[in-house]
This record gives structure tokens, C-alpha cells and sequence, in this order.
């Protein structure tokens, strides 16, 4: 780099530019956080829902599956779940797990209650009505 | 060793690659799940052994940042670290807390170490890397607070340099954007919106300033360039850093509900996340070019360009890769992810506190540099390591474009498991080479204990 442009040049840029980009970034958020209720589906958080995501949660089921697209990518995707497969499927599969099949991946039993996997079914009810812009592209997420 | 008080970093160093070690087993444990799904099942399911991989690699991580500050900012500040005893205290405090959360993973399920550690009070448990109990989040505040003050004590009574003003500030950054780990909302929107300001904002972010100074520190030492060029260098790239990434985080933001202009802000700023990387990888190389003294210690000076080459193509190719909403649209959440993931960590973090590590531990032992035959063994653990997660790269990028394919572009769209099925060639080869990986993180250890020839420090 030429001599011209000296260290406390390139020190003002770095403090200048960071400030400026933070501040952009913030006014973004602002403007996201007053458009999210026409996006995120948050009328239809119940305490049912609440407890659901609480579950989700206290189980780590994020350690082997995607929400979202977010997660690990060991188990298939439930951003959709609700969608592809139904209430009665989902509440049967977390009762009948694991398996056991020999080699096949295995999902843990965590002894829910029928409340429990009631609240977690509108959980995933609530999440598959968040709109995605249109992700993911097809049913098997 | 200039300063005494430089020795507590040794400490920090050792458990950083004692951790390392445990990261790449479990590692190891969840690739062979991948293709024999009941393997350890239910002693270890996936996802513990998911949660310990990746919470060992932070936890060694920051122990290698930490031990690298404690290092570092006494020569660059010209005077003793303010409290060595501190200083060694939290070393105590973070490795007995990292070490019981572990255990915590691993012999409690997940649900009944949530209860037991509070979770009730303020629920921040089960989101992915943020696993930690309550207490361990708090410890993590504690430690970095009372670690931020001993360094900022140290620099306020010495020399100012950029390194250590561009390090402090990285350290600041990772500190406050940890407390929003402590914010989860109900509303999954906001959930993981702000979830990114921990995740993005850390790695994409102020990481990559405690990253600049590291690299730029060790590049002075063993290349004996002009510190005013460097300087220069270092804070022209972080600049990049900062005005591509803080915007950047906008690529996370195309699916999760947030509004539909972050697919616009988020492909273009994120797109041009690599000019720092690249620039990094070029400051290295010109920096070993226009050396002025033959520092001894070669194995040092591998790493850091390493470092460059390694990042820039993890976190700057194969993030650019699938950075652009339309491809992300298809690959979002799939093994591309997984692939950049692995790369970008070992290329940005792994590599560069190994360098530091590489360039301080002789020291640190009362030499300038190892002997020739522990330099030429630790340059072999470079090689087998990094091309072992290059060619992981390769094999889940293989696996996640055939993924993308049969469960999301073909005409006949297949389940994810019967997916899962047709890609476990893929998943074998990944896990084959992860055990090359560890045959040179085996290596590396081994480097520390060959003796030979060496100059005093």
C-alpha cells in the first residue's frame, strides 16, 4: 500500500466505516421488528404453544434436527412437519421411538404426557404458518 | 520470554489442545453415527455427542484466544500483565465449568440437567451452540469480564499498540454479543433473529478482529516486517470484515420469517465477505516475502500462512458458495452448510491458534523455536490435518449437492432419510478421512515431546 494513505487513515476508515455499518444494521432491525407481526405468525402463539417451544427446547431436539433450516442436519427438517405429516403421525412417531431398527438412526423416547406432546404439535403447528418466503422449496423441506 | 507474566498463557494453551483432542473424538463418534445410526445408542445419541463437539470447540477456542491475549498483550504493551493470579484463577474457573457442563451432557439427559440448573428461572438452554446451562452461561459472563478487565488494566498502564487496541476491541465485541444468549424470546422469529447476534456476530464478526490481531502479532515476530505496515494491513482488513459482515448477517435472515429485503442486504453484503479473507491470505504471503530475518522457527510461520489459505477458502470461498439467496433458497440447512462449516472454523480458528500457539509455546518453554526434528514432525501434523478437512469439505459438499438434488430439485422429490440412504457413500469417505485428521492431531501432540537441538530463547 502507497505511503500516502497512513496507518491513522486506515484507522479512522476501520472506526468510521464499523460505526456507520452497526448503525445500518440497527436501523434494519428496527424497521424488521415493526414489520414481523404481518410475518411471523405471532397471533397464534398460545401458552400451549409457548410450553411446546419450551420442550423443543429442553430436549435439544435442535441436536439432530432443523428448524427452520437451522439445526443439525442428522434428522429431517420440522419447520414443516405439521404440514407434511399431520398432528396424529407426529404425536404417534415421538410415542413409538426408538425404533430399533438395527443400523437405522435412532430417536430417544422422552416419555411426553399427552398435554406435552399436545403443546409440541402447536409448536410446530404455529412455526409451519411463519411465512418463509416460501422455504423450503418443497414438502420434504 | 520477555515478560514473566507471559507464562500464564501456557496454561490456557495446554487445555486448549487437550479439548481439541476430545472435540475431534466425539466428532469421530457422530460421523460413524451417520452411517450406523445405532451406534452407542441411547448412551451417547446424536445430539450429546453433537452438543460436546461443538461446545468443546468454543470452549477451546476461547481458551486459545484467552491464552493468546495473556501472551501477546504484555510484549505488545511493554509491561507485566496486571494480575498473573487473576489471570490463573480463571483459568481454574472456566476449565472446571467447561468441564462439568460436559459431564452435564453427557451423564444427565438433556431434559433433567435443564431442570436442575434453572432453566425454569430464565429458559437459554436447547438452542443450537448456546446448549449451556444457566450457570455456565454466567460463568462465561464472569470469566470474560474479569479477563477483559485484566487486559484492559495491562493496556491502559502501557504501550498502546493497533494489535493490542484491535484485539481488545474483538474481545469487547465477543463479550457483548455473548449477552444476548441470555434473550429468548417465545416469538421463534425473534428466537432466532437475535440468536444470530451470539452466532454470526461472533464468528463473521469480532472473532475475525481477534483472528487480524493474532495473525497480524505473529507475523511481526517471525517475519521481522515494519510494524506500521502492518498495521496499516490489519486495520484495512478488519474494516472489510466489519462492513461486509455486520450487514452479511442479513444471509441468515431469508428464511426464518424476517422480511423479505435481508434476501437483497444479505446477498450483497455477504457476497463480498471473502475480500477480507482473500486480502488476509495476500498480507500473509507478502508479509513472508518481504521478511527481514530468517525467524527459526519455520513450523510458526507454515501456520500463519495457513491460516490465510485455510480461511479464505473455508470461510471465504464455500461461504460465498451458498451465500446468495437463490442458491441458498436450495442448499439452506442441507450438508453445504455442515461442508462451510468445518472448513471455515479449522481455516479461521483452529489454524490460528495453532499458529499462536506454534509461535509461543518454544518460548513459553525457554527457546526460540523447537528442534528442527519437532518442527519438520509439527509440519507434518499441518499437512495431514488440513488437507484431512479439505477432503471432508470435499465429501459433504459432494453429499450436500446429491442431497440438494434428490430431495429438493428433482421432479420426484425423495423423504430426507431415503436421501440420507442414497449419500452414505459420502458419509463413509468424510469419515475415514476425519480419522486421518485425528492420526494428525495425534501428530501434533507428539511434536511437543521430540527433543533435539534447540537454541536458547
Amino acid at each position: 500500500m502507497s505511503t500516502t494513505f497512513t496507518k491513522s487513515m486506515a484507522r479512522n476508515v476501520f472506526y468510521g466505516g464499523s460505526v456507520f455499518f452497526f448503525l445500518l444494521f440497527v436501523a434494519l432491525t428496527l424497521d424488521t421488528n415493526q414489520t414481523l407481526p404481518k410475518r411471523d405468525n405471532s397471533q397464534n402463539i398460545t401458552p400451549s404453544v409457548a410450553h411446546g417451544k419450551k420442550l423443543w427446547e429442553t430436549n435439544d431436539c435442535i441436536g439432530c434436527h432443523t428448524l427452520l433450516g437451522e439445526g443439525a442436519y442428522f434428522a429431517p427438517e420440522l419447520g414443516n412437519v405439521y404440514k407434511r405429516r399431520g398432528p396424529d403421525f407426529i404425536k404417534a412417531w415421538i410415542k413409538s421411538q426408538p425404533t430399533g431398527t438395527p443400523g437405522r438412526r435412532q430417536m430417544p423416547q422422552f416419555n411426553f404426557t399427552d398435554q406435552e406432546l399436545d403443546d409440541l404439535v402447536q409448536f410446530l403447528k404455529y412455526t409451519s404458518e411463519i411465512n418463509t418466503n416460501k422455504w423450503p422449496p418443497n414438502i420434504e423441506g | 520470554m520477555q515478560y514473566k507474566s507471559q507464562a500464564v498463557a501456557k496454561p490456557y494453551f495446554i487445555a486448549a489442545i487437550a479439548l481439541f483432542i476430545g472435540q475431534i473424538v466425539f466428532g469421530l463418534i457422530m460421523g460413524l453415527q451417520y452411517v450406523m445410526g445405532d451406534f452407542l445408542f441411547p448412551a451417547i445419541p446424536f445430539n450429546v455427542a453433537r452438543m460436546v463437539h461443538t461446545n468443546l470447540l468454543i470452549v477451546w477456542l476461547l481458551f486459545g484466544f484467552m491464552g493468546a491475549s495473556y501472551y501477546l498483550v504484555p510484549e505488545e504493551t511493554e509491561t507485566e500483565l496486571f494480575s498473573p493470579k487473576l489471570a490463573i484463577a480463571m483459568f481454574w474457573v472456566f476449565l472446571v465449568a467447561g468441564a462439568l457442563t460436559i459431564l452435564g451432557y453427557l451423564l444427565v439427559p438433556y431434559a433433567a440437567l435443564a431442570k436442575m440448573t434453572g432453566n425454569d428461572i430464565l429458559a437459554t438452554m436447547g438452542r443450537e451452540f448456546l446448549e449451556q446451562p444457566l450457570p455456565t452461561k454466567l460463568g462465561i459472563v464472569v470469566v470474560a469480564l474479569a479477563f477483559l478487565f485484566n487486559i484492559t488494566m495491562t493496556l491502559l498502564k502501557g504501550r498502546k499498540t493497533a494489535i493490542s487496541l484491535v484485539l481488545v476491541l474483538g474481545l469487547l465485541g465477543l463479550a457483548v454479543f455473548f449477552l444476548f444468549s441470555f434473550y429468548n424470546p417465545t416469538n421463534l422469529v425473534k428466537d432466532k433473529y437475535y440468536w444470530w447476534w451470539v452466532v454470526h456476530l461472533w464468528v463473521e464478526g469480532v472473532w475475525e478482529l481477534i483472528l487480524g490481531s493474532i495473525l497480524a502479532f505473529v507475523l511481526i515476530k517471525v517475519t521481522g516486517v515494519d510494524r506500521e505496515v502492518i498495521e496499516k494491513w490489519l486495520y484495512v482488513i478488519i474494516t472489510m470484515t466489519l462492513v461486509t459482515g455486520i450487514i452479511g448477517t442479513g444471509h441468515h435472515y431469508y428464511w426464518i420469517g424476517a422480511p423479505e429485503y435481508w434476501k437483497w442486504w444479505g446477498s450483497i453484503f455477504s457476497a463480498l465477505e471473502p475480500i477480507p479473507f482473500f486480502m488476509m491470505t495476500v498480507f500473509a504471503f507478502n508479509m513472508v516475502n518481504r521478511r527481514r530475518r530468517e525467524h527459526p522457527n519455520k513450523a510458526a510461520t507454515l501456520w500463519a500462512l495457513g491460516t490465510g489459505v485455510m480461511a479464505f477458502l473455508g470461510a471465504g470461498l464455500w461461504g460465498f458458495l451458498h451465500t446468495l439467496a437463490p442458491v441458498n433458497y436450495y442448499t439452506h440447512g442441507t450438508q453445504i452448510t455442515a461442508a462451510h462449516g468445518h472448513l471455515a472454523f479449522y481455516g479461521a480458528y483452529v489454524a490460528v491458534v495453532l499458529t499462536i500457539i506454534s509461535y509461543a509455546m518454544p518460548i513459553l518453554r525457554g527457546r526460540a523455536a523447537n528442534s528442527e526434528k519437532a518442527q519438520v514432525m509439527e509440519m507434518w501434523s499441518f499437512w495431514l490435518m488440513s488437507i484431512s478437512i479439505f477432503m471432508i469439505t470435499l465429501f459433504l459438499t459432494g453429499a450436500g449437492i446429491l442431497q440438494v438434488w434428490l430431495q429438493r430439485i428433482s421432479e420426484t422429490p425423495m423423504g430426507f432419510m431415503a436421501v440420507q440412504d442414497q449419500i452414505s457413500l459420502f458419509y463413509w469417505l468424510r469419515e475415514l478421512t476425519g480419522v486421518v485428521f485425528l492420526i494428525g492431531l495425534v501428530v501434533y501432540v507428539c511434536s511437543f515431546f521430540v527433543k533435539g537441538e534447540t537454541k536458547a530463547a
